[in-house]
């Protein structure tokens, strides 16, 4: 699988960041390292536990991310579950949680192919 | 760290999540050193680690501890954000942010998702304009210092043209500037009817060098006539104050030049006195402009003391005895009054500007450095040498096994040093010191209260104190003594600000002290207090008032015990009875050996001391070693206004006594 094909997959915009990050290597090593962000961790426990000020950052920290990494289809939904917790826990918030974990899913499920074909 | 990362510029990024700081760092490492750090809190440990070694802040708004707008607003109260350039990042796009943010104070707002060349090109923009800046205002501030120092060379030059016509020496000039400029901040001190800035005074005294530039018109052979000078050629002399002040007011620009105006003034009345005798215009008291009283005081204390062809120099003393018994005309006494006051240091100060004198050497230097201009400016010399001095102060705290602190008010920050912090158990920074349950713990909020309490009654001149007490190290408690200094604010009304300090460990110092006290406080052989601290201890609780009892115990039949089976049974018999004694003390209550079989009881009144007097004689009846135990008690009533041992004391005892009368195992109650 090609870093474009990872994108296309992951629903996310290649040329995109390659004009901005302008290094297909530089990109490469960003979307590996992605794997290896705590963030939706944090955000899955902190849902969890009630904390909403946390899993409103941890939804910020991964929809910066995603921005930088143009992760389209994941920035969306983490884009706005951020706003759904930015003031607490809103109605809407659990049902775009579940969004951002498919959307989640399907991401990492693409990089990790990556991954395996390009070690 | 190799040689060459050493000397790169170093860029702080502050970003919470791990892959934003590495594609950050991909774009920048290769030029930059960088400082990460995760949330807010680290990057005010790193701004304040590195100051303005800094060369750029990366910046993240929404992050856990600390936000990016709370590192914004410490930055700002530390005025830390004039020194170092911040560029925001952030994911934030709403209009509210990117106002709030550059209303803080950041140069520029870049959103995500970024863009490698921007970034890039922002950071190098950001970062080479400030440092231009720096260099600028410097240059600036250089510029102005030399402009001034070149105008007063000039002045310098001329009045020295006329001096040399004079004969006089070049050192004349100088002088009367330097004697001018004492006599003026003195005046300004002691004075509040004349009020000069620092400006004005640079400038009169300037101007004062100009004073005798009439000279220039009067023929060479009156000037500098030996003896004395007829009646007409004085007349010519004295113009030299109307031409001086003529040649100014002919000056066909530069009218309105405040310096131009001061001189003119100081040319005209320099030779005018305090009771109208002098001239040109015999203006008289206050009608003579202060500067021109000033100048014309200089100019004769330094004309009295330097050599002319006329005369010898006079000694310093005898020149000021000269004006002051009015030889030289009269003055305006609170001048002379500012001459006595500086005569001390005045010859010492007019020999130091005499060595400073701005001369032909000086001017060759000034070239000098024109046509090989030193590496650094003035601003970067002291940018280097604050940088230098804060590295010092970092390694001597480092170094020294000191719990160090500095404690702000606003923001509300306590540092440690790294070694203290260690110590503490605590971070290096907490902000908000007093809302963290770890912070609050290390010491007891009494002593904290009583600190602060004892910080602010400080002023700014005796800021320093000193204060014992227990704290939380790490989990142990430990006495310390801290000594801290107040900080005040600069302000007329100076306000307490926070303070500086350190916690010396004295711990072991103090265990020998309570233990050497507690030596002097106990009886060698029961162990129970001794009656010298029993009655301090028991003074306090009656003069802390409530109702108490005193009583004093007897054993009896001791003497016997003595008789029969030996001193030493009969110590062992006190012993066991002091044992006894002291495991029956209740909380707050006082157990003493008074002397011999005698023993002292204090306690807070139960129904008049009934109950307590029960139990304790319940507990010493019994029997040791074939000794029968039992005791006698004298017992009094204590508070409410009897509040004298002594007294007490008596009272008790002579109930004892009486109980002693009546047989073994009695008590008697004294309460009237």
């Amino acid at each position: 699988m090609t870093l474009q094909e990872c994108y296309q997959s992951l629903e996310g915009d290649f040329d995109d960041v390659l004009g901005r990050l302008r290094s297909e290597k530089l990109v490469q090593k960003f979307v590996l390292k992605f794997l290896n962000d705590k963030s939706y961790e944090l955000l899955c426990s902190s849902l969890e536990a009630e904390n909403y000020e946390e899993a409103f950052r941890a939804s910020h920290t991964i929809k910066g991310v995603c921005q930088n990494l143009s992760f389209t289809k994941l920035y969306q939904s983490s884009h706005q579950l951020t706003e759904a917790l930015r003031n607490g826990l809103s109605p809407e918030a659990p049902g775009l949680a579940e969004q951002v974990k498919k959307d989640y899913e399907q991401t990492v499920a693409a990089i990790r192919k990556l991954q395996e074909e390009s070690a | 760290m190799s040689k060459e990362q050493e000397f790169k510029q170093k860029i702080l990024i502050a970003d919470d999540s791990e892959m934003n700081r590495s594609i950050l760092i991909g774009m920048l490492e290769s030029e930059y050193q960088i400082i990460e750090a995760e949330n807010g809190i680290e990057a005010i440990t790193a701004i304040q680690k590195y100051g303005p070694e800094l060369s750029l802040i990366l910046l993240d708004i929404v992050m856990p501890e600390m936000d990016g707008f709370g590192v914004l607003e410490v930055m700002n109260k530390r005025r830390w954000i004039d020194e170092i350039p911040v560029i925001m990042i952030s994911s934030e796009s709403s209009s509210f942010h990117v106002e709030r943010a550059y209303q803080l104070g950041i140069t520029d707002y870049i959103s995500r998702p970024f863009d490698a060349l921007i970034v890039h090109r922002r950071v190098v923009n950001t970062i080479v304009l400030y440092a231009k800046q720096k260099k600028l205002a410097g240059l600036v501030m250089e510029q102005i210092q030399e402009k001034e120092k070149q105008s007063s060379l000039m002045i310098d030059i001329l009045s020295h043209t006329v001096e040399f016509r004079n004969g006089e020496s070049g050192l004349h000039v100088v002088h009367i500037r330097a004697l001018t400029k004492l006599l003026l901040e003195h005046l300004v001190q002691i004075s509040d009817k004349y009020q000069f800035s620092r400006e004005e005074i640079s400038m009169i005294s300037t101007a004062s060098a100009l004073h005798d530039i009439g000279k220039i018109s009067v023929p060479g052979e009156i000037l500098n006539k030996p003896g004395r000078l007829t009646k007409e050629e004085f007349e010519i002399m004295k113009t030299h104050t109307t031409i001086g002040a003529e040649m100014l007011e002919n000056l066909s620009f530069h009218q309105d030049e405040p310096l131009v105006k001061e001189a003119y003034a100081i040319c005209r009345w320099h030779h005018e006195r305090y009771d109208g005798r002098g001239y040109p215009d015999g203006l008289k008291g206050d009608e003579i402009p202060i500067h021109a009283q000033i100048v014309a005081l200089a100019d004769v204390y330094d004309a009295l003391t330097s050599e002319r062809v006329y005369k010898k120099a006079f000694a310093h003393e005898e020149a000021i005895r000269m004006i002051c018994g009015g030889e030289c005309g009269a003055f305006n006494p609170l001048l002379l009054k500012c001459l006595t006051d500086i005569a001390d240091t005045l010859q010492e100060s007019l020999n130091n500007t005499g060595a400073n004198h701005t001369d032909a050497q000086e001017l060759q230097d000034i070239l000098d450095e024109k046509l090989h201009p030193k590496e650094l400016s003035a601003s970067e010399r002291t940018a280097q040498l604050l940088e230098h001095e804060r590295m010092k102060c970092s390694f001597y705290a480092s170094m020294s096994e000191e719990i160090q602190f500095e404690y702000t008010l606003n923001p509300a920050m306590l540092t440690l040093s790294g070694w203290g912090a260690q110590k503490l158990g605590l971070p290096e920074i907490i902000v908000e010191p007093q809302e963290n349950d770890k912070a609050v713990s290390i010491m007891t909020a009494e002593d904290m209260k009583k600190l602060g309490e004892i910080l602010r009654s400080t002023s700014p001149k005796e800021p320093v104190v000193k204060y014992d007490c227990k704290v939380n190290a790490g989990g142990e408690s430990r006495w310390m003594r801290i000594i801290a200094q107040a900080m005040w604010s600069f302000e007329e009304t100076s306000k307490y600000t926070g303070a500086i300090g350190k916690a010396v460990d004295i711990h072991e110092a103090r265990l020998r002290l309570d233990a050497l006290e507690r030596m002097a406080s106990h009886d060698t052989l029961t162990r129970l207090l001794n009656i010298d601290y029993a009655e301090r201890r028991i003074e306090e609780r009656l003069s802390a008032g409530g109702e108490y009892v005193l009583m004093l115990l007897d054993v009896d039949n001791i003497k016997e015990a003595n008789d029969s089976r030996g001193r030493l049974f009969g110590d062992q018999v006190l012993t066991h009875v002091a044992e006894i004694l002291r495991q029956n003390t209740g909380e707050g209550d006082i157990a003493a050996r008074v002397s011999g079989d005698e023993f002292l009881y204090f306690a807070k009144s139960d129904s008049d001391g009934e109950q307590t007097a029960d139990r304790l004689m319940a507990a010493l009846r019994g029997e040791w070693e074939g000794f029968k135990i039992s005791v006698c008690m004298g017992i009094v009533s204590a508070g409410n206004g009897k509040k004298d041992f002594r007294e007490l004391f008596m009272k008790a005892d002579r109930a004892l006594l009486e109980a002693k009368k009546d047989g073994p195992g009695q008590r008697r109650y004294k309460n009237e």
